[in-house]
């Protein structure tokens, strides 16, 4: 089966009050798409679920991230976006930490991967993260691939459907970050993977967790 | 190619047997370049262009960069194999106005200012040059564009119109480019009726471009359909 799929500059429906959700944009009261995607539209929004495109950082999203650089009094992250992140000390270390005499890098050297949110987005775009939350963790071993972060919406599924299938079936530690990156461990990550790419491919067919479970079968 | 004696217009029928009014066979294809976030291929009978948009991405150097919008850089590049004499390759005079207008046509449309501080890359690559390239290229490059999934306000369509012997034509291949008595390029937003690139060269009296300016916009209407098809095809599920 086939979604609706809407181009840029095309023409969805009359505004009458209801919110812009992404993807679209307002004239004379009409509303049209801005990016290629999947229309979506209530009775009380408007939006359209982009195909393609990059990572922009909203506060509150949980994110993966690299270490890329260490410096002073904190760290600059690599979030999968146009834009890079900085997590300030306090941010990431709840014990007192003298910078003058110590090496930040014993927290968290260039190239870790952690699991972190974003606290903070300026109009122009700089960025802040922080680990003060109960997710939020550093991740050992595994390796991480990247994906549309659109779509990392149907990797989940309805409620974790998605996600907790391919769990499962794999027996694979998975984390997603809204950044379109996601990071698994475990003995059959070749299948997770397979699993992962498949639904990037195919997210706008309908039906998709039915197709990942036939194709997860084989295992137990 | 240089100018040559020959009739260009015979009974009404062009140098390849077209009506004035008629456009070439027109091919589009996205998604081509497959390390390019967005790519396409827009042929408009022998004139092919490869088109590829990268971004939005960080701009370095770090002095570029624009505190309250991104920016847009294009690249119009022939290769040195696109023309009957070999091509020097490089950027000369023409490519570098050729790439400063096909941005010029593109910015209005591209919402820039949702990008502080990055840049979104769009390479226009000549492969087989026979007339209106840059028309071309701007086909190609909003294509490219939508499918990088940048946020745009609409494609841009562009062809290009010109007059021979008294005759006004649409879409003037190589033979007829160099030797037109006018030639215009132009290139609009299809939704909003607007023009976003208009260059002339030649002669025209008022009441011809004005004609021409109604044909070129019948003519972006029925490129900017082949777009739209170029475009859900590729997303388009067996």
């Amino acid at each position: 089966m086939d979604r609706k799929v809407v181009l840029p500059g095309e023409f969805l429906e009359e505004k009458k009050g209801r919110k812009l959700g992404k993807g679209v944009y307002e004239e004379g009261g009409k509303v049209f798409a801005k990016v290629l995607g999947i229309p979506r539209i209530s009775e009380n929004q408007i939006s359209v679920i982009s195909l393609a495109g990059v990572y922009l950082p909203k506060v509150g999203d949980r994110v993966i991230g690299i270490i890329s650089n260490v410096e002073i009094s904190g760290w600059i992250v690599d979030i999968n976006s146009p834009y890079n992140s900085f997590l300030p000390l306090s941010e990431a270390v709840s014990e007192f930490v003298d910078i003058y005499r110590t090496d930040l890098s014993r927290y968290y050297d260039v190239g870790d991967v952690i699991f972190c949110r974003i606290s903070k987005v300026t109009k122009n775009k700089l960025v802040q993260v922080s680990m003060r939350d109960m997710l939020s963790r550093k991740l050992y071993g595994g390796i991480i691939i990247k994906i549309t972060p659109s779509k990392i919406p149907r990797v989940i599924g309805k409620g974790g459907s998605m996600i907790q299938l391919i769990k499962q079936k794999t027996g694979c530690n998975v984390y997603t970050g809204q950044n379109g990156v996601i990071w698994i461990r475990g003995e059959n990550k070749a299948k997770a993977i397979e699993a992962i790419l498949t639904i990037e491919k195919e997210s706008h067919i309908i039906g998709l967790t039915d197709k990942i479970s036939k194709l997860l079968g084989g295992e137990k | 190619m240089s100018k040559t004696n020959i009739q260009l217009i015979v009974d009404g029928k062009r140098i390849d047997g077209r009506s004035p009014g008629e456009l070439r066979p027109i091919n589009m294809k996205v998604g081509i370049v497959e390390r390019a976030d967005g790519s396409a291929q827009v042929s408009f009978g022998n004139t092919t262009i490869i088109a590829s948009a990268y971004g939005p991405r960080t701009l370095y150097p770090k002095f570029l960069q624009e505190s309250d919008t991104g920016i847009l850089r294009c690249r119009y590049m022939m290769a040195p194999f696109s023309v009957d004499e070999r091509k020097s390759p490089g950027p000369d005079r023409r490519s570098i106005e050729i790439s400063k207008v096909i941005r010029l046509a593109l910015e209005p449309v591209i919402f820039l200012e949702e990008f502080p501080r990055v840049v979104v890359d769009v390479f226009v690559e000549v492969i087989q040059a026979d007339g209106s390239t840059r028309v071309t290229g701007i086909n190609a490059a909003s294509l490219a564009l939508a499918m990088a999934g940048v946020p745009m306000k609409d494609l841009v369509t562009s062809c290009s119109v010109g007059k021979i012997n008294g005759t006004l034509i649409v879409d003037l291949n190589g033979k007829e480019d160099n030797n037109s008595e006018a030639d215009v390029a132009f290139a609009m937003i299809p939704s909003k009726n607007k023009i976003t690139l208009l260059q002339m060269d030649g002669l025209l009296t008022k009441e011809e471009l004005h004609k021409l300016l109604q044909m070129a916009r019948e003519n972006c209407m029925k490129i900017y359909e082949l777009q739209k098809r170029a475009l859900k095809e590729k997303y388009r599920s067996d």
